[in-house]
């Protein structure tokens, strides 16, 4: 693990790389990482995420900067913006149930080659995909979402690298920890090695690359 | 007694103690304002909190520690914080006793449409189709009818959540609980006749001999 600025980590990303964002409403969301890409103008992305909080909230500001390409997410209906930019055809949208966003990310980050669901049996998320019924029960064949990047958030860091998150500023983190090349954690501080007792430690070090620290906190 | 406050203090008779809870956005939320005296409930949030606890004082407000309308809660002696895959393994997992949803329309069989209006409004499913899909029981409070027009239809004609029959509707004018045959109307709102409620539903309803008025004062 090595701790750099964020400038330095957001000038590794090319443009249209697929990125994991961290959050749930902008909560949990890595902002630090949010505001660079934008002042980098990192263009083309594919944004896997719970949903695109606010026009003035992590990844919201991304899609008002009109930097995503493609967003695969739960829920856009906070964002105006996100819907606008859908309808215009300027963005394509991918709309998954959470449980299964996060179970289809867990899946690329665990090795497993899908999930079955039986969530969105019979509804327009079926479409295009392989029903496969077991003892009686009907299930979708849900398959794994990796990415280039894990863009997360933690509260804490040690110096190496292992991560605690905060109450609900959890969520989707920990599993995008798992499920990119390469993972960049923004936290609000970084604490020596030991500080983290092994039970408070959620994100082991060995699945993150690069720390950045919010110079706010 | 407005119709929202109405329906959230039928709702409420429906929680027993014990009972691990989710709440939807809207008249959902009211539900916990009446809960039973004695009555103690988990409230859980799929952004990953068993235990939430009333609104916080100002000032005390946790940037960390939201609902999954990112708006600021307290956490409950007892609480409990994890990722999302635990949040929706509890919800899709059958550990849910008990869903709140609100909806646009239910049907005959017992379906609810609650996600999109196509062309209109697009928020996505969010948690909505693993919560009908996967808790033990699913109760859908929403107003009989919208703009004059019926709610509970024949069929519904936007995108259902899921394939699962609800458990139980509670409107401002009624209780239906969809059943194999049908839905059965089971209570009336005080001051509501049952013609009142057959004019005000599309969908057929099987009227049994005796259908008592809301217990709600």
């Amino acid at each position: 693990m090595q701790v750099l600025k964020p400038t330095e980590v957001i000038e590794m990303i090319p443009n249209g790389s697929t990125l994991m964002v961290g959050g749930f409403l902008g909560v949990g969301t890595p902002d630090c990482l949010m505001d660079e890409i934008i002042d980098q103008k990192k263009k083309d992305l594919t944004v896997v995420c719970n949903d695109s909080a606010f026009p003035d909230r992590g990844i919201g500001k991304l899609i008002v900067a009109k930097l995503v390409k493609k967003l695969i997410a739960s829920h856009i209906g906070t964002n105006p913006e996100t819907q606008q930019q859908m309808i215009k055809k300027e963005l394509e949208v991918e709309l998954v149930p959470q449980g299964t966003l996060a179970e289809r990310i867990r899946a690329a980050g665990v090795g497993l080659g899908g999930i079955l669901t039986p969530t969105g049996v019979g509804t327009s998320v079926e479409n295009g995909k392989q029903v496969i019924e077991l003892d009686g029960k009907k299930y979708l064949l849900e398959l794994p979402i990796h990415s280039d990047f894990a863009l997360i958030k933690a509260k804490r860091a040690d110096y190496l690298g292992n991560l605690s998150y905060s109450l609900t500023a959890r969520n989707f983190n920990p599993i995008m920890a798992m499920a990119a090349d390469v993972v960049i954690a923004e936290v609000e501080e970084i604490v020596p090695v030991g500080a983290i007792t092994p039970d408070e430690v959620h994100t082991p070090n060995v699945l993150v690359d690069y720390v950045i620290v919010d110079g706010r906190h | 007694m407005n119709a929202k406050n109405l329906i959230a203090k039928r709702i409420a008779l429906e929680l027993k103690d014990g009972y691990l809870v989710n709440l939807g956005i809207g008249i959902p939320t009211l539900v916990a304002n009446y809960t039973p005296e004695g009555v103690n409930i988990f409230f859980e949030s799929e952004n990953g909190i068993i235990g939430m606890g009333p609104v916080p004082q100002d000032g005390m407000e946790n940037p960390d520690l939201v609902n999954a309308s990112a708006k600021y809660v307290t956490a409950m002696p007892g609480s409990s914080c994890f990722d999302s895959t635990i949040s929706f393994g509890l919800i899709r997992g059958g550990h849910l006793d008990v869903t709140v949803l609100g909806g646009l329309q239910v049907d005959e069989k017992g379906r609810l449409a609650n996600w999109m209006i196509p062309g209109k409004m697009i928020p996505g499913m969010g948690g909505a189709m693993d919560l009908v899909t996967g808790a033990k029981r699913v109760i859908v409070s929403m107003t009989h009818t919208a703009k004059g027009k019926p709610k509970i239809v024949k069929k519904c004609t936007l995108p259902i959540t899921s394939i699962r029959r609800i458990d139980l509707l509670v409107t401002e004018m009624a209780v239906i609980e969809p059943t194999e045959n049908g839905l059965v109307l089971k209570e009336i709102a005080p001051g509501v006749t049952i013609d009142e409620v057959l004019k005000n539903t599309e969908a057929h309803l099987i009227i049994p001999e005796n259908v008592p008025t809301m217990k709600v004062e």
